[in-house]
C-alpha cells in the first residue's frame, strides 16, 4: 500500500516536470524513467506481463525513436507560460472525471463486478482446457485470438505507414540528396 | 471512508489532466507526444488498477503446490493493456514520422507558427 | 564485426565493450522471453520488443550501416509482413483442418490439449516476427533520414 503511494507520487512528480520542461531531450529521458516507474507499479498490482512490456517499450523502444525524431526536429521548445484556457479546461474535466470514479468499486475489491462475469472462466480454463500455467499468454493467444489478430494487424499498418511517411520521398530524390548528406547515419545518433 | 478506497482512480486522472494539459497547451508537436503517451499510461494504468484484487497474485499458474484455492488478480485487462502499450508504441511512431515530415516541410514543429504560416498562406 | 565503426563512436570504448558483453544476452533473453511465455511472463509482444531493443543498441553504437548488413533491409521488409501472414496462416489451417478459425484445438490429431500448445506457439512466433521487425523497421527509416 505505502510502496504504491510512494511510487504514484513519483509518477506525478515525473508527469508535471515532463509537462513543465522546455527541453524536449530531457522530456524523452523522464518519459523513459516514467514508463520505468509505471512498470514497478504494475509489478505491484500483480499485471507481470504488462509490467515486462512497458519496461521494454517505454523504456526502451520509445526513448529511442523520441531522440530519434528529436534529432531531426530539433529539441528545444520556445518558453511558454501557464495558459488559463486549456487550466480551466483540463481542472473541469477533471473535476468530472473524479465525480465518476465516486461510484466505482474500491481498489482491490474481489467483489467489483470486473471480476464477476469472464475472468474466473478464463482462470478456470486455462489448466483444464489448455493445462498452460501463464493465464495471460493462454487468454492473449486462444481465447482472444481475434483480438490479438486485429492488433498484430494494427501494428503491421504502422509499420507499413511510417515506412511509407519517412522512406518514399527518399528514393525518389535520390539523385539530387546525395551531395547534401555528408554526414553519416551513425554521427546523429551518437 | 468508502470514498477513499477509489483514490487510485483520483491518481489516474491526476496523471491523465497532466497529460491533456501538455496535449492541449503546448506547442511543440513531439511534446504533445509525449503528453499523448503521459495520457495512454494514465488509461493503461486505470484497467490494470481495476484487474487487482487484494490479496491476489500474478495471473501464472504455479507448478508444484496446490493450485486451487489461490486468488489471481484479473487477467483480461492484462492481457488488453499488454496489446495496447505494443500498438501505442507503433502509434507513436506513425505521429514521430507525421512531425518529422511536417518539419521538412514547413520547417518548424511548434504548432503557433505552423498556424501562422498557415494564415499568411491563405 | 569487421566494418569500421563511425569515428567519435570508435572513442567510446567502454560502450563498445559493454555491449559486446550484453547484445548477446539480450537476444537470448529475448527468445526466452519468447518460447518461454506459454509458461513464465512474457510472450510475442515483449520478445519481439526486446529483439528489436537489442538490435537497436547494436545499431547505435557501431552505426547504421553496420547494423544494415548484419539485417539487411529486405530481410526486415519482409519480416513485417511475414508475422502476420504466419498469425492469419495458422486460423486458415485450423480452418482447413475442420475446425473454426483460430481454433487450435484442430491442428493436433490425438489432444485438442496438444493442438492449443502448438496453435499459441507458432501465433506468439508471427506477432513476434512481426514486432521485432516492425520496431527495427521504424528505427531504420528514422534514423536513416538526414536532418534538412
Amino acid at each position: 500500500m505505502w510502496i504504491e503511494i510512494v511510487l504514484f507520487a513519483l509518477l506525478v512528480i515525473t508527469a508535471v516536470t515532463i509537462a513543465g520542461l522546455n527541453d524536449l531531450f530531457a522530456a524523452a529521458m523522464l518519459s523513459g524513467i516514467f514508463s520505468l516507474l509505471c512498470a514497478s507499479l504494475f509489478t505491484l498490482m500483480d499485471a507481470v506481463d504488462v509490467a515486462f512490456t512497458e519496461a521494454a517499450v517505454g523504456a526502451g523502444i520509445s526513448t529511442v525513436l523520441m531522440l530519434g525524431a528529436l534529432s531531426l526536429t530539433g529539441n528545444r521548445e520556445n518558453q511558454q507560460p501557464l495558459r488559463l484556457g486549456p487550466f480551466v479546461v483540463v481542472l473541469l474535466t477533471g473535476a468530472v472525471l473524479i465525480y465518476g470514479t465516486l461510484d466505482m468499486p474500491a481498489y482491490g475489491d474481489p467483489a467489483a463486478p470486473i471480476h464477476q462475469h469472464v475472468a474466473p472462466e478464463y482462470i478456470a480454463g486455462a489448466t483444464a482446457e489448455f493445462g498452460l500455467p501463464n493465464i495471460v499468454t493462454v487468454v492473449l493467444g486462444s481465447y482472444r485470438g481475434f483480438d490479438t489478430l486485429g492488433e498484430t494487424a494494427v501494428i503491421f499498418t504502422a509499420g507499413v505507414g511510417v515506412m511509407a511517411l519517412l522512406l518514399g520521398r527518399r528514393k525518389r530524390r535520390d539523385g539530387d540528396e546525395v551531395e547534401t548528406s555528408g554526414e553519416g547515419h551513425g554521427d546523429a545518433k551518437s | 471512508m468508502e470514498a477513499l478506497g477509489v483514490w487510485n482512480y483520483w491518481v489516474v486522472v491526476l496523471l491523465m489532466m497532466i497529460g491533456l494539459y501538455t496535449v492541449i497547451a503546448r506547442d511543440h508537436l513531439v511534446k504533445k507526444l509525449i503528453g499523448l503517451g503521459v495520457f495512454q499510461v494514465s488509461v493503461i494504468m486505470f484497467y490494470v488498477s481495476m484487474g487487482k484484487v487484494t490479496g491476489g497474485t500474478a495471473p501464472i499458474i504455479p507448478d508444484e503446490v496446490p493450485a486451487e484455492g489461490i486468488l489471481y488478480s484479473n487477467p483480461l485487462p492484462h492481457v488488453l493493456m499488454l496489446t495496447a502499450i505494443v500498438v501505442g508504441v507503433a502509434t507513436l511512431a506513425v505521429g514521430l514520422a507525421l512531425v518529422v515530415r511536417i518539419r521538412e516541410a514547413y520547417g518548424t514543429a511548434e504548432e503557433d507558427e505552423l498556424q501562422r504560416m498557415n494564415g499568411a498562406q491563405s | 564485426m569487421s566494418s569500421k565503426p563511425p569515428m567519435r563512436m570508435r572513442e567510446k570504448v567502454l560502450l563498445r565493450v559493454a555491449s559486446r558483453v550484453f547484445i548477446p544476452l539480450i537476444l537470448l533473453f529475448a527468445l526466452y522471453v519468447q518460447f518461454h511465455g506459454d509458461f513464465g511472463p512474457g510472450g510475442g509482444f515483449q520478445a519481439g520488443v526486446i529483439f528489436a531493443a537489442g538490435f537497436v543498441l547494436f545499431g547505435l553504437i557501431f552505426g547504421l550501416e553496420t547494423l544494415q548488413q548484419v539485417v539487411p533491409w529486405s530481410i526486415v521488409e519482409r519480416s513485417v509482413a511475414l508475422g502476420l501472414l504466419i498469425f492469419g496462416g495458422v486460423g486458415v489451417a485450423c480452418l482447413l483442418r475442420g475446425g473454426r478459425f483460430l481454433d487450435y484445438g484442430v491442428l493436433d490429431h490425438h489432444s485438442s490439449m496438444h493442438g492449443q500448445h502448438l496453435g499459441i506457439l507458432i501465433i506468439e512466433l508471427g506477432v513476434g516476427l512481426t514486432v521485432a521487425a516492425t520496431m527495427l523497421a521504424i528505427f531504420y527509416a528514422m534514423a536513416g533520414r538526414e536532418r534538412t
